[in-house]
């Protein structure tokens, strides 16, 4: 009864309260570190490295330790690579959400699909690798073409293929259903109410999903190496496509294992650029999000 | 009392289940055309399930199947060579939840009459469309604006006036008034009174007053336990004559009971 109402720093609730306040705060903290570290040691190690010839050269082949050259091939390489591996993945990915969230009916087959979508998100990257490698660089099945950019872009287009689609199947899904109804009650067909209402409405988390897939994409090296291989040259005119080519992936693993100081240091620009390019690709997505709500309402 | 001649759309026998379930079951029913028909009665008597079946809207819904004839202009609109898309684009419908498509006033109007192939002067007829809707006025100056932007009211008279821009036969409304403030309900009436004049108009309410106040003729439904079955209720119309008299002299006791306010 004559308890008082005043704050009592000494309880055992409110000492274990501190505690593990305290606690989650660490390691939430330490959850942070290894991002805070590697974004550190890429900006201190890569930007001093970072000129226009780095930009703009071809690097040179290790030995000559006076110049390693640049990664200019690289950079246009990735962007062929994952613009290839694009160009295949959002149609059949945004199809095939488009189909799950709005044609298929709940059945064995959907049920399949979802699931088969979920494991092949799982799948690690260099089993992508290895299945192109194995079905169309050591068969030369493309045009009589080992390693190349298009091999290359199809193994990153399998490892973008289930977050585009499982992207697309959810926005659409999230879609208000009397939208649907609106449409299809003003006398709309399926596919009229789908591109002209459901998708519109869905673009923001399909585009999110789609980028965040492309910079996922562009980082990674394990499938590039079986199946794009490495190049010195720049990638010239549309044959390019069928011949190996420099990634910044791989042009990083392949420098940062040399014995070599200035190879080191051009994988260090490299690896710089990438992670600028896929920081500003999640950017890119909060981008979109602010974007597109701020034009519906 | 009905002349054939006057029927736009009449339901012969019909009776709709969902999954293997009756939700209503043998209603005849003859919709005047030009005029004001109500449905009323206690909620799962299966008014909206009979309106949704006059435009085919019941295809949506996972398992519902219709057994009977819903004839329009003499067609039954559940022969198999009928284009579902087709139907709708004649007999148009407005939900009991406002729902504006997440674009400009304008495109909302514009969607419908568009992929109907309409050619004329289109700001033509956004504007003739959100006159007849009652809701000119208030959306004129701000026609870019998105149309969920706009009150609850407004964007019911949005909708409507979305159904009407593709001009259909009949228009379906689907308890309109339920999701709004009795200021937005009375214009929405005013609107109902004004459309009656151009398009055939089947409204489901579970406002009386409202029936009373907006329609000709008035169908109460009731729902009843299938004797032998432990499963739901399933609906029935009991009466089906001009509004005055489902009000003032039914011939049935239920309709009596309920009209009077003694259940449901």
């Amino acid at each position: 009864m004559n308890s008082n109402l005043y704050y009592n720093p000494s309880l055992r609730r409110n000492i274990s309260d501190k505690v593990l306040t305290l606690l989650s705060g660490l390691f939430s903290l330490i959850a942070i570190l290894p991002l805070i570290l590697v974004i550190a040691y890429v900006i201190v190690n890569g930007a001093s490295q970072i000129n226009l010839s780095v930009l703009t050269q071809l690097p040179e082949p290790p030995g000559d330790d006076i110049s390693a050259g640049g990664i200019g091939n690289a950079i246009i390489g990735t962007l062929i690579v994952t613009g290839i591996a694009a160009l295949i993945s959002i149609p059949i990915g945004v199809g095939g959400g488009i189909y799950l969230a709005e044609y298929s009916k709940p059945g064995v087959f959907t049920k399949f699909i979802r699931f088969g979508t979920n494991v092949l998100s799982g799948v690690p990257s260099i089993i992508s690798g290895v299945c192109v490698y194995g079905v169309i660089v050591s068969t030369k099945i493309i045009l009589g073409s080992n390693f190349s950019a298009l091999a290359g872009g199809l193994a990153l287009s399998i490892l973008m293929l289930p977050t585009i689609i499982k992207t697309t199947d959810e926005g659409l899904k999230l879609v208000s259903n009397d939208l649907r109804k609106a449409a299809l009650g003003l006398g709309a067909s399926k596919y009229i109410t789908i591109t002209r209402v459901t998708l519109p409405s869905a673009i923001t988390p399909i585009a999110t999903g789609v980028v965040l897939a492309i910079a996922r994409a562009a980082g990674e090296t394990a499938p590039l190496i079986f199946t794009a291989l490495f190049s010195f040259y720049w990638a010239q005119g549309t044959q390019a496509l069928l011949e190996p080519i420099a990634t910044l992936s791989v042009l990083i693993y392949n420098f940062a294992l040399e014995p070599y100081k200035t190879q080191n240091e051009l994988a260090c620009a490299a690896s710089f650029i990438l992670v600028i390019v896929v920081l500003m690709m999640n950017l890119l997505t909060k981008l979109i999000g602010y974007y597109t709500n701020s034009n519906k309402s | 009392m009905n002349n054939k001649d006057n029927t736009i759309v009449s339901l012969e026998n019909v009776t709709i289940s969902y999954k293997s379930q009756p939700a209503v079951k043998n209603v005849y029913l003859d919709i005047p055309k030009s005029k004001v028909t109500a449905l009323i009665g206690p909620s799962g008597c299966g008014k909206s399930t009979v309106l949704r079946a006059i435009n085919r809207m019941n295809d949506l819904i996972e398992g519902c199947t219709l057994k009977g004839r819903v004839l329009f202009d003499g067609i039954d609109l559940y022969d198999k060579d009928i284009d579902p898309v087709e139907v709708r684009r004649r007999i148009g419908m407005v939900f009991q939840q406002p729902n504006p498509f997440p674009k400009s006033i304008y495109e909302n109007i514009a969607f419908g009459a568009r992929i109907n192939g309409y050619s004329g002067d289109m700001d033509e007829l956004v504007e003739l469309s959100l006159r007849q809707a009652a809701v000119w006025d208030e959306c004129k100056d701000k026609l870019n604006d998105s149309g969920v932007s706009l009150s609850g009211g407004q964007q019911q008279r949005l909708c409507i006036a979305r159904t009407i821009a593709i001009q259909p036969e009949i228009i379906l409304m689907d308890e309109p008034c339920s999701a709004l403030d009795p200021i937005s309900t009375l214009k929405i009436e005013e609107t109902i009174h004004e459309l009656k004049k151009d398009f055939t108009i089947v409204i489901v309410t579970h406002n009386m007053q409202q029936a009373l106040r907006v329609s000709d003729m008035t169908a109460f439904y009731n729902a009843e336990q299938e004797e032998g079955t432990s499963g739901g209720k399933v609906g029935y119309l009991v009466e089906f004559n001009k509004t005055e008299e489902i009000f003032n002299s039914p011939c049935q006791k239920a309709t009596q009971d309920y009209v009077s306010g003694r259940f449901g």
